[in-house]
């Protein structure tokens, strides 16, 4: 196989007009990527009116944006969105393909993969690139896809080694957002769009949507509780505690599969990667899952009751003991000291 | 208004109960130990094809690729209410991401033919992909519905479904067919019913009637699979020359993305600071907490 175009591309995803957060994250990764295939960022975006986003996007490292802008695209739909990509990659044939790992892109990226026989790799929380030696054939400069796997016990390396087009998916907050010092005076290349009968096969009839209250990212205080304080009421006294001590509250995977919380504040690989100035995480045994989500933050206190929980390998201060008794000591203490 | 369904549904390792008998001494994850279970969103997706079935009348089929023992969730799918089930098996599927995955899948359910709606759960807890729904779709140049929450219409050639988005939720109109993902809070999955259960608990793949044959020279593997299939219970068995697929795009050879590295996770030694779990411990935190303003 002849590499062509060694380019780098970022599906820009927007709602309603908005930029979501994670393609700016994805930017500031595969400007990265870029610089080490020495290659050059496009961003690709599809709505109505997008060239203010388009535009946006140079501050993030992008080179080019590439747009199709038509009323028809104001809203996501399968079929168009994944047609024109389609088109777009099979015509250009960039060597990286990123998306965020969001409904949109979850439902986009596996039907542009598929369609174009692309290697696909979901909520990757690490890319590089890297000469590799697989099977004993010498590959110069794969994009190493990083996640981890099995229910968190490993963590695997993924690799695309035999197709053009090397795609993944991140989920938001995992890449940091960094705009670049000097952007480059980006090119804006327009795609015409052209109808087509099967774009419409599926209608959207009503979308309600709110902006997220919840911004977990943004918070610099963080508590955090697993399933191990055992049902939703006691969850209650981790909210109580986030109240006391003015931060937001937040679970794991598994606090969220119980219904001890809602699944839009939850931390970890599939939920939000956060790194505050404080998480304090409370019966929380610490599966990687999760430590992915949050061993960043600038100071970590773990309280569970096993000594040997890991998330105490990532924690700051540890405390071995039962959260149901601890919270409230914490909480008590702290009104005391702040009187 | 019969409307057909097909269910692709998987067999999963327990990966959320992973116990210490399944860890290696070096510390990886002894697969074949893990207990295998239903995934659970497929679970919800069967349900969905029910209460169609329920609605409309129409056949409801459960299909899943895997090794011969996956046999045990399209039991289980019999005893939910499932009309027939299919076993895609093969040797060479070995290795299948999701791309080689799609592939098999939708070339099984070409194969069926006949189908108003594909349902599948959203994700499978082994490797939380999403992606085998929306790449089955696209091999079979059908619309997909990720993310589903509930089905508020069927009409003669579409349907009204809500669609569960970021702060918020989607109604579409599909035209049938039409390939749907379903999450896990959409619906409660109905119980097994006992009739059921005493009816299809002796279902059979073909390998499993190969066994029972096995050393003894009165059985016959057509014979019986002509019986089981009278009595209702042959669980079709597909391989790859069945399906006359090309061996190019099944198993690790038709898999784009291939495992270059696998690490344990090991823990680095703990560093942290130890604080007593007293009044007084807690004190000191908090103390240090406010001194840094990190607190306070």
């Amino acid at each position: 196989m002849e590499i062509q175009n060694k380019d780098v591309w970022v599906f820009i995803e927007q709602r309603n007009g908005k930029p979501a957060d994670v393609s700016f994250e994805l930017l500031s990764k595969g400007r990265k990527l870029a610089d080490s295939l020495k290659s050059s960022l496009k961003a690709i975006l599809l709505g109505h009116n997008i060239k203010p986003i388009a535009e946006e996007t140079f501050k993030y490292g992008a080179e080019e944006a590439i747009i199709v802008d038509n009323q028809q695209l104001a809203y996501y739909r399968t079929m168009p969105y994944s047609r024109i990509l389609n088109d777009l990659v099979e015509k250009y044939k960039p060597r990286v393909m990123l998306y965020g790992a969001t409904v949109i892109g979850r439902d986009l990226a596996p039907r542009v993969a598929s369609h174009t026989k692309s290697g696909l790799t979901a909520d990757c929380t690490d890319l590089q690139i890297s000469n590799v030696k697989y099977i004993k054939k010498e590959f110069k400069d794969l994009l190493l896809q990083i996640r981890p796997a099995f229910g968190g016990n490993i963590i695997a390396t993924i690799i695309s080694p035999d197709v053009h087009t090397q795609m993944a998916t991140v989920r938001e907050g995992v890449m940091r957002i960094e705009t670049v010092g000097k952007p480059a005076k980006g090119k804006i290349t327009e795609v015409p769009y052209v109808h087509e009968k099967f774009d419409d096969v599926v209608k959207i009839i009503e979308q309600h949507r709110k902006e997220n209250k919840v911004n977990l990212k943004a918070a610099p205080i963080i508590v955090s509780g697993g399933y191990g304080l055992g049902s939703k009421e006691n969850f209650e006294l981790v909210k109580e505690l986030a109240h006391t001590i003015g931060g937001e509250v937040a679970g794991t995977r598994a606090a969220v599969d119980a219904g001890f919380i809602s699944s839009d504040r939850q931390v970890g690989q599939t939920g939000v990667t956060v790194r505050p100035k404080l998480y304090i995480a409370c019966g929380i045994s610490g599966a990687i899952q999760h430590r992915a989500g949050m061993q960043e933050s600038n100071k970590i206190i773990a309280i569970n009751s096993d000594p040997d929980a890991p998330i105490f390998g990532v924690a700051h201060y540890g405390i071995v003991g039962d959260a149901m008794q601890i919270i409230p000591m914490f909480i008590n203490v702290f009104k005391q000291k702040l009187r | 208004m019969i409307k057909n369904s097909i269910v692709m549904v998987k067999q999963v390792p327990d990966t959320a109960n992973i116990s210490g008998q399944v860890m290696k001494e070096d510390g990886t994850v002894n697969r074949a130990k893990l207990p295998a279970i239903f995934n659970y969103e497929d679970r919800v997706a069967l349900e969905f094809a029910l209460q169609v079935k329920d609605k409309f009348g129409g056949k409801v089929t459960a299909i899943t690729m895997g090794p011969p023992r996956a046999s045990d969730v399209l039991r289980e799918c019999l005893y939910m209410g499932a009309d027939e089930a299919i076993l895609i098996s093969d040797r060479k599927f070995a290795g299948a991401d999701t791309l080689a995955t799609s592939y098999v899948l939708a070339e099984t359910i070409k194969h069926i033919g006949n189908y108003d709606f594909i349902f599948a759960g959203r994700q499978a807890i082994d490797g939380d992909t999403a992606q085998v729904g929306p790449q089955t779709a696209e091999k079979l140049h059908i619309p997909q519905i990720t993310y589903a929450d509930e089905i508020l219409a069927v009409g003669e050639s579409s349907v009204k479904i809500k669609k569960k988005i970021e702060g918020g939720y989607e109604i579409l109109e599909s035209s049938l067919p039409v390939l749907v993902t379903v999450i896990k809070d959409a619906a409660f999955p109905r119980p097994f019913q006992a009739k059921r259960i005493m009816a299809y608990k002796n279902a059979k793949t073909l390998s499993e009637l190969e066994k029972l044959t096995e050393g003894n020279s009165l059985l016959y593997v057509d014979q019986l699979q002509d019986e089981y299939e009278t009595r209702g219970l042959y669980i079709k068995t597909l391989t790859m020359d069945d399906l006359k697929l090309d061996e190019s795009r099944c198993g690790i050879h038709g898999s784009p993305t291939k495992v270059y590295k696998v690490e344990s996770v090991v823990l680095a030694g703990s560093h942290h600071q130890i604080v007593p779990p007293t009044k007084e411990g807690i004190g000191d935190l908090i103390d240090n907490l406010l001194a840094d303003h990190i607190l306070g």
